[in-house]
């Protein structure tokens, strides 16, 4: 399947990021057009587009946008969720890096529909770059008079301001998100209500990612047919996937939704290094469900992976080679959750720490084989009992780890000891 | 030691950009930590005046969040990834030679208050891993002998 640029058309020209570059290449049209616009008739267009959001959970956009109660007495908040911070994501960040003003556009048009006046990209802390550029550009959208007060003599105005995270994968949890922003821990909220409803300082808040936002000016610039005639039906447009891990070239790469994990992984990543075979693959990001080498032939869309009880999730792929050793991969994901749960639900805060605990103890060579439904167990009383996904993002793929490849588990408890000794760790020199 | 002058103005024009004072604090302690490369109890309790709210309140974000620090940290901070994507391209290997070169355990700082190493959960750059942060600024597509310069320069500095 042939590469479709959208979003990713103007990486790597020189300037890309600034906005005489992207008017140069008709930015800021979209907007003009979206003011005239009545805000039924984008939600509309963004609707019958089929765009779904590219945060994770492929929520319908235009549906969540109807969502706000657009006369609300209180202020109506959007939050650009620039916070990507998922294992094996790393699409927003070009976004941010390389041409963002597709999605301050995106910002723009989302909030004259939702009819917010204040906005926030909220960044993640380690991206101190990203946060200079947007910075930059939100500053040029200003002097340009895209932002502020009568924006293109419509009457509408529009603030964006840039908020920096300090570490904490929670935060790209939509609510986790909001109470940083409100200067709290990013402990997710119990929803109901959700953010529409009550969101950021109690008020109306939508919460979009950046490669969804950067969607927006593509669709009201070219319309709906044209964006729902690329990728499969109810899994339009193209995909900005991530590849990396034991793959040839790993990188991004936009493609009409659909492409089978087979085909990105050969045609685009070039194949495994040193003619080795796949073991296994993370298709959406660490939380999704691993893929073994026999489910290579899965289309990469939202609906194909769900129902092979996987999910599209940020489609950043991650590729394991034969050579890996899947009991160290499950013990790495656990670590990250350990790490980065907030510690508000004991299933999640105790759940993560024991099932890394086994995990370290099995890849240990120090072991028991009961441990092994010990680990199954512990992954079903996370999955669907806590506030927040995070538990299950990291029940999910521990648990298909353990099912799909039990052996190496058994193996490891056998032999008292790792079977792949040090090749598992990468080659670096 | 109490704020100095100019910092404090720098604080105010943050809070006075934030919708309310408490939102202010992410920012703020971010802002008390470039000036002093830790948060230590006295500037959290400063900081917790300035924004009208409980120290503890203060303590509680600022150990929440990894890129705070409340015990002295080096003057450069460097963050190494571990997670998933930079594992199976040697992260591990990565972080035993920084810690062989730098004579410290992950989480430590040099003898000479240099250079502090951290270890960081994914730094959304999987597609050049293996990587790390140092300071403002992402290493990409790691070997070891960009590790040997990077550790050379901040050593100089």
């Amino acid at each position: 399947m042939p590469e479709l640029r959208i979003i990713r058309n103007y990486v790597g020209i020189k300037d890309s990021h600034t906005i005489e570059s992207y008017m140069s290449r008709g930015g800021y049209a979209a907007l003009g057009k979206a003011l005239k616009m009545d805000p039924d008739e984008i939600i509309d267009e963004i609707k019958r587009a089929g765009l779904r959001g590219r945060g994770g959970a492929g929520f319908p956009t235009g549906v969540k946008w109807s969502f706000i109660q657009r006369d609300s007495k209180k202020p109506i908040y959007l939050c650009c969720n620039a916070d990507e911070s998922e294992p094996g994501s790393f699409k927003d960040r070009e976004i941010l890096e390389q041409d963002p003003h597709q999605m301050l556009e995106g910002m723009m048009i989302a909030c004259y529909t939702i009819n917010s006046h204040k906005a926030y990209v909220y960044i993640r802390g380690e991206m101190p770059y990203g946060a200079s550029i947007i910075e930059g550009a939100i500053k040029e959208a200003y002097d340009k008079g895209y932002l502020g007060r009568n924006i293109l003599n419509s009457g509408f105005d529009l603030d964006i301001v840039l908020f920096r995270g300090a570490g904490a994968y929670i935060c790209g949890e939509e609510t986790g998100l909001l109470e940083s922003i409100e200067g709290k821990n990013g402990e997710p909220r119990p929803k109901p209500p959700f953010p529409a409803q009550i969101g950021l300082f109690g008020c109306p808040t939508i919460i979009n990612n950046v490669e969804t936002l950067a969607f927006v000016p593509h669709i009201i610039n070219k319309g709906h047919q044209w964006f729902s005639a690329i990728g499969l039906p109810k899994n339009t447009g193209t995909k900005i996937y991530g590849l990396c891990g034991d793959v040839n070239k790993p990188g991004l790469y936009e493609i009409p939704l659909g492409i089978t994990a087979r085909d990105l992984i050969e045609e685009y990543g070039g194949g495994i290094p040193n003619g080795r075979k796949v073991k296994a693959i993370s298709p959406g990001g660490s939380s999704a469900p691993l893929l073994t080498a026999d489910e290579l032939d899965i289309t990469l869309d939202f609906d194909s992976l769900a129902e092979a009880g996987s999910m599209l999730g940020t489609a950043g792929v991650t590729v394991m080679d034969d050579n890996a050793c899947m009991v160290r991969v499950a013990q790495n994901l656990a670590h990250f959750y350990r790490d980065e749960s907030c510690g508000q639900c004991v299933q999640c805060r105790e759940g993560t720490w024991w099932l890394e605990k086994m995990l370290t103890m099995i890849e240990q060579g120090r072991g028991k084989m009961e441990y092994i439904d010990t680990l199954l167990d512990a992954c079903s009383q996370m999955r669907g009992t806590t506030i927040c996904a995070l538990a299950d993002g990291c029940a999910m793929p521990v648990e298909s780890i353990v099912k799909k490849f039990r052996h190496e588990f058994e193996e490891h408890v056998r032999l008292g000891k790792c079977p792949f000794e040090n090749k598992h760790m990468g080659d670096w020199s | 030691m109490p704020f100095s002058e100019p910092l404090k103005k720098r604080l105010n024009t943050i809070i006075s950009k934030h919708e309310t004072k408490r939102s202010a604090l992410i920012a703020v302690l971010r802002e008390i930590q470039d000036e002093y490369q830790y948060l230590s109890a006295e500037s959290m309790e400063e900081a917790a005046n300035m924004l009208e709210i409980s120290p503890s309140s203060v303590q509680n974000v600022a150990t929440f969040y990894t890129m705070f620090f409340t015990e002295p940290a080096g003057k450069h901070v460097v963050w190494v990834c571990r997670t998933l994507s930079c594992a199976l391209r040697g992260a591990e290997h990565v972080e035993h030679y920084m810690c062989d070169k730098l004579g410290v355990k992950t989480g430590e700082t040099t003898a000479d208050g240099k250079i502090t190493l951290m270890e960081a959960e994914c730094l959304a750059s999987c597609g050049t891993a293996p990587v790390m942060l140092v300071d403002d600024t992402l290493e990409e597509n790691l070997t070891k002998e960009r590790v040997d310069q990077v550790i050379q320069e901040l050593r100089e500095d």
